[in-house]
């Protein structure tokens, strides 16, 4: 698989790209490529430990629903979560837009920088890949980061260190609040509809 | 004013229990879904306009007015849909995620009751892509609707066929406009298109389609089983019902809570998120509806009623209900400066005022923040966002205008100070601004 040229569907992601294009009107293939790019990114994931979408990956999978090459990359490059570029196991996320910003994102950034982490960088060791990224729509649990599929909420500097030394460590650190709230609850518990608790 | 908990919608909002499909049903979600559709379709749309429910995805425009515009009857070759807009990402609003991962039949309900009131054969679900987990839980919800019969041929044992699918978005702001999601949705860059045509006219594939904010479908439901009268007795008028609103930013326990339209800004904070932090003193400014409507300085906010009225009459907007708080510790040139940098970051690049005015203005607003421009600067900002404004095809270019005309008008005499400061220490030129660059 050194150039990707050759690409293929797993026996298993076959079948769902069937899936996937079968939620769409016949004639109206193209609807399903951005749903296929997503499982040719996590395929890539799975087979060589990066999520990104080479060109003959893309052009794989344009083939297989009868799109334009140029169509199929067009669509790639105008959404942010296709990776063009190789990036590393975990892509940390920060969100720095106002919401998150307000509640100290600034201090993520420092933790992530403190571990030896540049935006836009991937680390030597191909572990990490840090963005700066647009509101990710947890603004009630700010400031937070997303890394590869989850979030983690309510950071801090000491928090976040703590999420990356995890990481590094081969771990899974919980997802979700990092003080313990339930999703946007408020802190300390409910004040609506108490007696359902 | 305030919402007793009886009249709530959401009582599953934080997940405490499952969102599965059985305790759905205890929580009272489709269980008696065939008799509300029996209502019929014209009587189901009149009951969503008397219960006066405005579309909860910013801009307001009546919900059951927006169906009537969809075909009575739909040719076969040309099917109606219905597409529910959960691409949320408006800076402040994470309402539907809430809802999404935490009370989908609600949504699910309420797409097959409006799919069916508008004649779609099928909605589609628009899901932003960075809500992973989220998806998750939204196709395992309709595999669970299907699996009791709920979906697909005979929806309900109603007779009618309905099929709701899940879309993926990949990460675009301006997919949450409608035209571009029906764009995204048949395959294309997210690009918003020119209206007329509208979408009920010739939306998804050509043809007639709705696009409604996840909350304002997730609400019907309930505003069918308990009444327009119900619904439009919450609130006041023409701002009738409950809402859920998000609060972020500098209170002392921000959350997402569903309270009565038009609840006063002091008692929302107060009950629910522990009152501003360091106290009512020390509250600056408040961005009442997601990054896209103007700031209110906090002497205006404190006690209006937060609803589409209200926060109108204040030369701002209800928006989403994501209310952002700053206090009195906040660089407020640059909070709106980083919304500048967003709006930029978004702008999907097709009309020039936006394409080219969304990094302008920007750039400028970051010498604002640090005061490295010209006093007369100031007009000529806010000139070219009334350049962008109301130039574009959609209403990004609005978005990105809106902030920094609140800003000025609000704290105009801060921005001057800066400059003034700037200008004691540093020799300033009388050169010409070099802005665009």
């Amino acid at each position: 698989m050194k150039d990707f040229r050759d690409f293929a569907w797993t026996p298993e992601n076959a079948r769902e790209a069937e899936r996937i294009v079968s939620r769409y009107p016949r004639g109206r293939e193209a609807s399903a490529i951005m749903p296929l790019l997503w499982l040719a990114q996590n395929q890539m994931r799975e087979e060589t430990g990066i999520a990104w979408l080479p060109l003959p990956v893309i052009e794989y999978v344009a083939a297989r629903i009868g799109m334009p090459k140029i169509r199929a990359l067009e669509v790639a490059t105008f959404y942010t979560m296709y990776n063009l570029k190789p990036i590393g196991r975990f892509h940390v996320q920060v969100c720095g837009t106002t919401p998150c910003w307000l509640r100290g994102s600034d201090e993520v950034f420092r933790a992530c920088f403190d571990k030896g982490l540049r935006k836009g960088e991937t680390t030597a060791d191909g572990l990490f890949t840090l963005s700066e990224v647009e509101c990710l729509g947890a603004c009630a649990n700010a400031p937070m980061v997303q890394v590869n599929d989850d979030n983690y909420e309510d950071l801090t500097y000491e928090t976040m260190t703590a999420i990356l030394d995890e990481l590094a460590a081969g771990r899974t650190p919980r997802p979700g609040s990092q003080i313990g709230r339930t999703a946007s609850c408020p802190e300390g518990g409910p004040t609506t509809l108490k007696e359902v608790v | 004013m305030m919402l007793a908990d009886r009249d709530r919608i959401f009582t599953n909002l934080y997940g405490f229990r499952p969102w599965g499909i059985t305790h759905a049903i205890a929580r009272g979600d489709w269980v008696d879904t065939r008799e509300l559709m029996a209502m019929g379709q014209d009587a189901i749309i009149a009951t969503v306009k008397e219960s006066g429910l405005r579309g909860r995805g910013g801009a307001g425009f009546p919900t059951g007015m927006k169906w009537s515009f969809m075909p009575k009857e739909p040719k076969p070759d040309r099917p109606s849909f219905l597409v529910v807009n959960a691409d949320e990402s408006e800076p402040g609003s994470c309402k539907d995620r809430e809802i999404i991962r935490h009370e989908p039949h609600k949504l699910l309900e309420g797409a097959l009751l409006a799919g069916y009131a508008m004649r779609a054969r099928a909605a589609y679900i628009y899901i932003r892509g960075e809500y992973v987990r989220e998806a998750e839980v939204l196709f395992a919800a309709v595999e669970e609707a299907y699996h009791k019969g709920f979906l697909g041929k005979n929806a309900c044992g109603s007779g009618y066929e309905f099929d709701i699918f899940v879309h993926r978005g990949a990460g675009a702001y301006i997919c949450g406009e409608e035209t571009a999601m029906i764009e995204s949705l048949e395959g294309k860059k997210g690009q918003p298109r020119l209206k007329p045509p509208f979408p009920a006219g010739a939306g998804l594939y050509g043809c007639p389609t709705t696009v409604n904010n996840v909350e304002s479908i997730a609400v019907v439901p309930a505003i069918l089983r308990r009444g327009a009268d119900w619904f439009a007795g919450i609130g006041r008028p023409n701002n009738t019902g409950t809402k859920l609103f998000q609060v972020s930013g500098h209170v002392n326990r921000p959350c997402v809570v569903e309270e009565a339209m038009g609840i006063p800004f002091r008692t929302l904070i107060e009950a629910h998120c522990g009152g501003i932090r360091g106290g009512w003193d020390n509250l600056l400014a408040v961005i009442p509806g997601g990054s896209s409507v103007p700031l209110v300085p906090a002497e205006q906010i404190i006690d209006c009623p937060m609803d589409f009225d209200g926060l109108r009459e204040l030369k701002s907007g209800l928006g989403t209900a994501a209310v952002i708080v700053m206090d009195r510790s906040t660089d407020i040139v640059k909070a709106i400066a980083r919304l500048s940098y967003f709006y930029k970051h978004e702008s999907c690049g097709q009309c020039t005022p936006c394409r080219e005015g969304t990094g302008w203005m920007w750039r400028v607003m970051e010498r604002l923040v640090t005061g490295d421009a010209e006093p007369h600067e100031i007009d000529l900002l806010l000139e070219v966002t009334t350049q962008v404004e109301g130039h574009t095809i959609c209403a990004l270019g609005d978005a990105a205008a809106w902030p920094i005309q609140g800003l000025i008008r609000h704290f105009r005499p801060e921005i001057e100070r800066r400059i003034a400061k700037r200008r004691g220490f540093v020799q300033v030129p009388d050169a010409l601004p070099q802005a665009a660059e």
